[in-house]
């Protein structure tokens, strides 16, 4: 056994742990929760909940284990009596103020009071003859909307803008049963990352306007997922309700946003709902527009790709997969003249205190991927050489309009889209795709660490993955080509990840591309 | 001396010499009274001397928790290159208790004569006196003596011509009780929230602004000019009790006795001479009912408990309560004992500094149950609840206000059980107790 490792018993499982872990992340690793509410893994610990107050052997009171450490041959007792006893008459405390309002309340059913309380609550309160509690509630901001009555003051929302945002509005006001959580009067909730209280509050004080009675928990279906909105790559939770989404929120990875996820992102989900999808192929000639199988379709690339006379130039936007942008440049071939992705800028936000975590300037979730993949971000430089292409392949971008002048001076044009843009009539072909709630795919953020999401709902009508119709299109056009049948094929028979499968990956990503490189260096 | 009465000839004045003295008040008058000797001789002394030789004293802290004041110092570290702090804890507001007030009023180059050796011990630069937000008058002299003090070359980067910087910063509370909890008060000082810190780490470890940090009490550091003048075995037989309570202790006094007052005494003085003989007893016709003997923080006394009790750390103990802050409330038998008992849940739940769950809400709770009882609405299940409560908020917190609170809510139920069923039983007036 290493020295910095020290033996415990937690509930009777026998573990060993690095020196210097909390008993309730030892607890973590025993199998074991504790009961808690201010504690949380990437905030400091302030204690002060008590409900994590477990039984240590030979300590003269029981220990708060959100911040005791442990020791070795240290034996913890989470469920014993007494410290179950302790925790009884904490959730007795917390309710004598808390509404019973969980029927109308958004946090039921992700409540944590509700979830211990239904666990190891007494059942019915000694308070009976009191009334509760009672403050009105208060806008903290742009989207946060703030319940005292809820409130148990585990202070999390303080500690976050405090330690993490860095922008200490919010703090305890008044003392005793009166304390509440005050904003400061000249100051809004507007931090740029201040949406993480919301899901940081273990019960419903803070909630989200945008979220307020859309949905309650138990309906929700949560998919894995990456934040399409820059090069950060959060990892975050698609929540849908009968194929709607109507909620993003952080996924953890500590190695990428820890638990955090930035209010753009957070608020970047409303085109993953659109109506007006494109939901057949359509190919264009000299008598009009027609819809077609995918049949025809494929065969119409393959046929337009293998005829075109001359350069291609592939233009990808920055939400498209890996996989989509690989095989796209597959299909293009070896006349492919130029292939760039085009970057949106915006702001750098960063989070405040946590190093390496920023909504980044470059507003393209897969620009490392693309560079992987071989594109350039000489986007003026691809559109330039367009007069005189014999075929520009689309890969879902947001066109301006110079964009689309620019594409009527090639010869062919095959459009990747999601919607129909009716600024692109000259399309030869246009192929409806799936987006990023609709496909598996995976993401490089600037890290280089490739990253996979998950389908949240399935796409509309005809819609393919990208990579898909790409791959189809490359393998018909000549003979003795096999497309990949999954997603997870198609992204290991590209050349920058071959060999790895998504099951390498897992669901928080790994290091790839010079990223490898480095590490083995 | 029984300030504001005449010395008694059972006290034992060491700190208390010169109350009542304005004189005593200004540097010459100090001086004049032999002040200053004390911090000459400490000067020319080595740190472990100065901590041996208050070891030595037996002097425990006089603030309420009666830890060795040596062994305290001793813990902080030595050489390890970091500015140390001394924090003086004059944030007095401890219910019944009012003698840091007087040695304010008085003697205060006691207090920064105590300061400045106690800096020399632990290798402190500086010191924060941390004075309660209500003591203007206290606060005024005590800024003055600071000053004059600084005038007179005491303190500053050279004091009395030793080459050593001591510098003494005097901090105003706001008037929050919980700042006189250690930790609470240095989160107070670096201009934060003033919540009790979690322990470890310890002060001595990382304490104000993160620097290892010493806190004493006013009375406590009132008395090292005086140990090391007379020294540590002169000091330790001023006791009844040496060696395990040392020295002299200020006892206030309040409530139903002739003479309230502050009273210096020999530890281990009988608790009844206090009482009957330096306050002048009860007032005629009245009997003893209880009494609260350190602060409103401790478990509640009876007669019978006071009859054989001496006054000191153990001998307090072993009656059934604590020393404390040495600030005793007697009550004769016109008090209503649940009507002062909810009055002091009353003031926990409103000084609490709502950080614990168990303390917010349990103090609070334990208030509305104790009114009820007093406007007769009480039920029959109420007394188990209270000690329910009691237990919930007992060692479960941070700090140990909602342990203060309980204390007396429990010892008044367990000793005094017939009080509160005559407020069950409606065979006493009801009260309606305003909020």
């Amino acid at each position: 056994m290493s020295t910095d490792m020290v033996s415990v018993t937690i509930d009777g499982v026998p573990i060993q742990v690095a020196k210097g872990t909390m008993i309730i992340e030892a607890a973590k690793q025993a199998g074991v929760v504790v009961p808690h509410y201010c504690y949380h893994p990437s905030l400091p610990s302030p204690a002060v909940c008590r409900m994590c107050l477990v039984e240590v052997e030979k300590a003269p009171k029981l220990m708060p284990a959100c911040v005791t450490a442990v020791a070795d041959g240290q034996v913890v007792q989470v469920n014993s009596p007494v410290a179950k006893k302790a925790r009884e008459g904490v959730l007795e405390f917390l309710l004598i103020n808390h509404p019973l309002d969980c029927p109308i309340c958004d946090q039921a059913g992700e409540c944590e009071l509700q979830d211990f309380v239904f666990q190891e609550g007494r059942w019915g309160s000694r308070y009976d003859d009191y009334p509760k509690r009672y403050a009105p509630v208060e806008d903290f901001g742009p989207d946060v909307l703030y319940v005292p009555n809820r409130c148990i003051l585990c202070t999390r929302c303080v500690r976050f803008m405090e330690s993490v945002a860095g922008d200490s509005v919010l703090e305890v006001y008044e003392r005793g049963d009166r304390a509440f959580i005050g904003i400061d009067p000249e100051h809004a909730l507007d931090h740029p990352w201040s949406g993480n209280v919301v899901d940081l509050c273990p019960v419903g004080s803070l909630i989200s306007k945008d979220f307020l009675h859309k949905a309650r928990a138990w309906e929700l279906d949560k998919t894995a997922s990456i934040c399409p909105g820059c090069t950060q790559g959060c990892n975050m939770t698609i929540d849908t309700r009968d194929s709607a989404v109507v909620r993003l929120r952080p996924r953890p990875n500590l190695d990428v946003n820890r638990h955090f996820m930035c209010d753009t992102g957070r608020a970047d989900y409303r085109w993953m709902n659109r109506g007006d999808r494109l939901e057949a192929p359509l190919w264009r000639d000299a008598a009009g527009v027609h819809a077609c199988d995918w049949d025809a379709a494929l065969d119409r690339l393959a046929s337009l790709v293998a005829g075109a006379d001359g350069a291609v130039v592939v233009l990808a936007g920055g939400r498209a997969s890996c996989e989509s942008i690989g095989w796209t440049l597959q299909l293009a071939g070896r006349r492919r003249r130029a292939a760039a992705m085009k970057v949106p800028m915006g702001i750098e936000a960063p989070i405040g205190l946590v190093p390496n975590l920023a909504l980044r300037r470059e507003r393209a979730a897969n620009l490392e991927g693309g560079r992987l993949l071989g594109l350039s971000t000489d986007w003026v430089g691809a559109i330039a050489l367009l007069p005189g292409t014999a075929l520009a392949i689309v890969l879902d971008v947001d066109l301006d309009d110079a964009d689309v002048l620019a594409l009527e001076a090639a010869a062919h044009v095959v459009h990747f889209a999601a919607v129909l843009d009716p600024r692109m009539h000259g399309a030869d072909l246009v192929l409806p795709i799936a987006t990023l709630a609709e496909e598996q795919g995976v993401f490089v953020n600037r890290d280089q660490r490739a990253q996979r999401y998950l389908p949240a709902k399935s796409a509309p009508g005809m819609a393919r993955p990208a990579w898909w119709i790409a791959s189809q299109g490359w393998a018909r056009a000549e003979a003795n080509r096999r497309a990949p049948t999954t997603a997870s094929e198609a992204f290991g028979m590209l050349e920058p990840f071959a060999g790895l499968t998504y099951r390498d990956l897992g669901l928080t990503g790994c290091t790839v591309g010079a990223g490898i490189a480095g590490a083995a260096r | 001396m029984g300030y504001p009465h005449p010395i008694h000839p059972k006290e034992t004045p060491v700190l208390s010499k010169h109350f009542g003295e304005v004189a005593a008040r200004t540097y010459a008058g100090w001086v004049e009274r032999g002040g200053y000797a004390a911090l000459r001789k400490a000067l020319g002394m080595a740190p472990d001397d100065i901590i041996n030789e208050v070891k030595a004293s037996g002097l425990r802290g006089r603030g309420g928790a009666g830890f060795p004041t040596g062994m305290k110092w001793s813990f902080m570290p030595k050489d390890d290159g970091r500015p140390h702090y001394l924090c003086c804890n004059a944030d007095e507001s401890e219910p019944g208790t009012f003698k840091d007030r007087e040695i304010l009023r008085w003697t205060p180059h006691a207090l920064i004569e105590g300061c400045a050796i106690a800096q020399l011990a632990i290798r402190a630069a500086t010191t924060y006196i941390y004075i309660r937000g209500e003591f203007t008058e206290p606060y005024h002299i005590l800024r003055r003596a600071v000053d004059e003090a600084y005038a007179n070359g005491v303190l500053g980067a050279n004091a009395l011509g030793s080459g050593k910087r001591i510098d003494i910063v005097v901090h105003r509370g706001a008037g929050a009780y919980i700042c006189g909890e250690e930790t609470a008060m240095m989160n107070s000082i670096e201009g934060r929230r003033g919540n009790p810190r979690i322990k470890p780490p310890f002060p001595a470890v990382a304490g104000l602004f993160g620097m290892p940090t010493t806190i004493n009490n006013v009375e406590t550091l009132a008395a090292v000019p005086a140990i090391i003048n007379g020294g540590a075995a002169w000091y330790s037989k001023l006791s009844l009790s040496s060696p395990k309570s040392a020295g002299t202790k200020l006892i206030s006094v309040c409530g139903h006795v002739q003479r309230p007052g502050t009273y210096e005494i020999t530890l281990g003085l009988p608790m009844k001479e206090l009482i009957y003989d330096l306050c002048g007893g009860l007032h005629p016709g009245r009997t003893l009912k209880a009494v609260i003997p350190g602060g409103a923080s401790v478990p509640i006394m009876t007669p019978e408990e006071v009859e054989t009790c001496p006054t000191d750390y153990e001998g307090i103990v072993a009656h059934g309560s604590m020393l404390g802050s040495g600030g005793m409330i007697v009550m004769d038998d016109t008090t209503d004992l649940v009507y002062v008992i909810m009055r002091l849940a009353r003031f926990f739940a409103h000084e609490s500094c709502s950080q614990c769950t168990n303390c917010r809400e349990g103090t609070a709770w334990t208030t509305r149950v104790l009114e009820r009882l007093l406007a007769g609405e009480g039920k029959a299940s109420d007394l188990d609840l209270l000690l329910d409560l009691a237990e919930n908020m007992t060692g479960k917190t941070i700090c140990v206000l909602s342990d203060s609170c309980a204390a007396p809510v429990v010892s008044g139920i367990q000793k005094f059980r017939a009080d509160f069923d005559a407020c069950l039983n409606g065979s006493r007036a009801v009260v309606t107790v305003g909020a």
